[in-house]
């Protein structure tokens, strides 16, 4: 079993999360929909496994390379 | 005449206006939110008065604040720029009704173009060709009706919306329901309206639009067209006019057309009417924009016409210039803060911005350097406009400018504007809304 953290690829305000921690996830799966200088920006699942942990919510502030969700595959 | 005009919106296009104003001898107040405190036209204006919020619901789209300050400040005038409040005719009527002038067409129009149906309506009633479309759709039973009536592909779009946001393409009757589901979605939570229509999608059209211009008095004309497909998520990258490779005679006839029907309607101030164009030559209305557009610096080149000088003095009461001509060529990039290959916004500090000052090259910012590239709003960082006699000459003015800025701090889309300007088809004139894709894809698969 090996943890994937996904990160934010900008800095931005999250819109939309998901799914939740327990979900099970395909490589390409929409975890997180960050929004970001008007667009919307998909946080996508790097690796196919199970999603143990979502570290933010909906309005939060994240910055460019921050954690946002944990796969354990 | 106005005396004092309040600008209601932010960076490179409420600088534009500030200059106007001065130009006009007109004295400008901006507003700006805590995160565009360093903007370099803040210290342009006449005034400048702080907003308290960041998101635009609490800066630019927060009407109270704004019409406090205008009132507070004794504004007699209010431009709204492009984005934020501009097509918003609930915000028009409130300033006309608190006794001051919006820079802009009466509520009336911002209200009729602002709905993609009745706009589709009111222009197909007066003769402008329409591709085929739905009324309102209420549930998945009209939707089919439509695409078997139509065929696929077809695309769904929120009737409030615009600049392409929550349109959905279908290809096949399996995608219909969701795509209605997606697009009812993104339209109930970016736009007043959540009302969606189809209509049949056109694979690679070709973006092309007409400038109109219209007084008071029911009087309209046309400022020619500009050439809009070169497109990133429905969002416009490179505008020129002429169009290059396109029958110029229809194109003409097509503009005179627009003019009159909106003196028919009874249309003012400035508009344009953006429309598709088959690859046979097929035209088909897409919307109306009811406020100035971003690369209206196109159309001032090869007009020598200033129009937002323009937008003040109609609004005001005033005449339409006379004897319009073109001259020579004109070409536009718009500089974002974004990852040329992603595509996905970049935000950071601007440790070095420097335009280029070359010869018939004009840029347009909001921006100076040292000043932050936040998150809360469009990335767009310059618009860069060079004119020439020939297509070819804007087009490397335009090149050699693009090369010449310095920007340091965050990542710009710099490099693929250059690649197509250096694109053969584009060079030909052959351009349609797929070509960045097709760029894009070449560069991955090696080619090129």
């Amino acid at each position: 079993m090996a943890k994937h953290n996904i990160e934010s690829e900008v800095t931005g305000n999250v819109w939309k999360v998901l799914l939740t921690a327990g979900a099970t996830v395909e490589a390409g799966d929409v975890i997180i929909i960050l929004e970001s200088m008007k667009m919307e920006i998909p946080v996508e699942a790097a690796v196919a496994g199970t999603l143990v942990e979502v570290l933010v919510a909906p309005e939060d502030q994240v910055e460019e390379d921050q954690v946002v969700a944990v796969i354990e595959s | 005449m106005l005396k004092k005009i309040l600008i209601a919106n932010r960076g490179a296009i409420a600088r534009r206006i500030v200059r106007a104003c001065s130009e006009l001898r007109l004295q400008s107040v901006v507003v700006y939110s805590p995160a565009d405190i360093q903007a370099p036209y803040i210290g342009e204006a006449t005034e400048a008065h702080p907003l308290t919020g960041n998101a635009s619901k609490d800066s630019y789209l927060d009407q109270d604040q704004i019409m406090s300050i205008a009132h507070k400040c004794r504004a007699d005038g209010i431009h709204p720029g492009y984005g934020f409040m501009s097509e918003n005719a609930g915000f028009a009527q409130r300033v006309i009704d608190e006794g001051l002038t919006f820079i802009g067409p009466s509520p009336k129009w911002l209200a009729q173009m602002g709905d993609k149906v009745s706009a589709r309506a009111a222009m197909s009633e007066m003769g402008m060709p329409v591709f085929p479309g739905s009324e309102l759709i209420t549930d998945i039973a009209e939707a089919e009706a439509f695409a078997q009536r139509e065929g696929f592909p077809l695309v769904v779009k929120p009737a409030g919306g615009g600049g392409g946001m929550g349109m959905q393409v279908v290809h096949e009757k399996a995608q219909l329901g969701q795509a209605l589901r997606q697009a009812k979605a993104i339209a109930s939570k970016a736009f007043a309206a959540s009302g969606v229509y189809l209509e049949r999608w056109i694979e690679a059209p070709r973006h092309i639009e007409f400038q109109i211009m219209a007084d008071q008095k029911g009087n309209a004309i046309h400022l020619f067209e500009r050439e809009c497909s070169v497109q990133r998520r429905h969002q416009k990258l490179i505008e020129e006019s002429p169009a290059p490779g396109i029958d110029s005679q229809a194109l003409l006839q097509q503009a005179q057309a627009s003019a009159a029907i909106c003196a028919k309607l009874g249309y003012d101030n400035l508009g344009t009417i953006e429309t598709l164009y088959t690859l046979s030559g097929e035209v088909g209305f897409l919307e109306m924009n009811t406020r100035i557009q971003v690369e209206h610096g196109v159309t001032e080149a090869v007009t020598g016409l200033d129009l937002v000088q323009l937008q003040i003095t109609l609004a005001a009461g005033g005449s339409l210039p006379t004897q319009v001509k073109r001259e020579g060529f004109a070409i536009e990039a718009r500089l974002y803060a974004e990852d040329p290959e992603t595509q996905f916004p970049s935000t950071g500090t601007l440790n070095v911005f420097r335009p280029p000052k070359l010869f018939a090259v004009r840029v347009e910012t909001g921006y100076q350097e040292g000043q932050v590239v936040s998150q809360y709003y469009d990335p767009m960082l310059a618009k860069i406009i060079a004119k020439g006699t020939t297509r070819e000459q804007a087009i490397g003015r335009l090149l050699i400018a693009l090369k010449a800025f310095k920007v340091q701090g965050v990542r710009t889309n710099a490099s693929l504007l250059m690649q197509v300007l250096q694109d053969p088809a584009f060079l030909r004139g052959e351009v349609d809304t797929h070509i960045i894709q097709r760029i894009q894809n070449e560069k991955k698969t090696g080619k090129n």
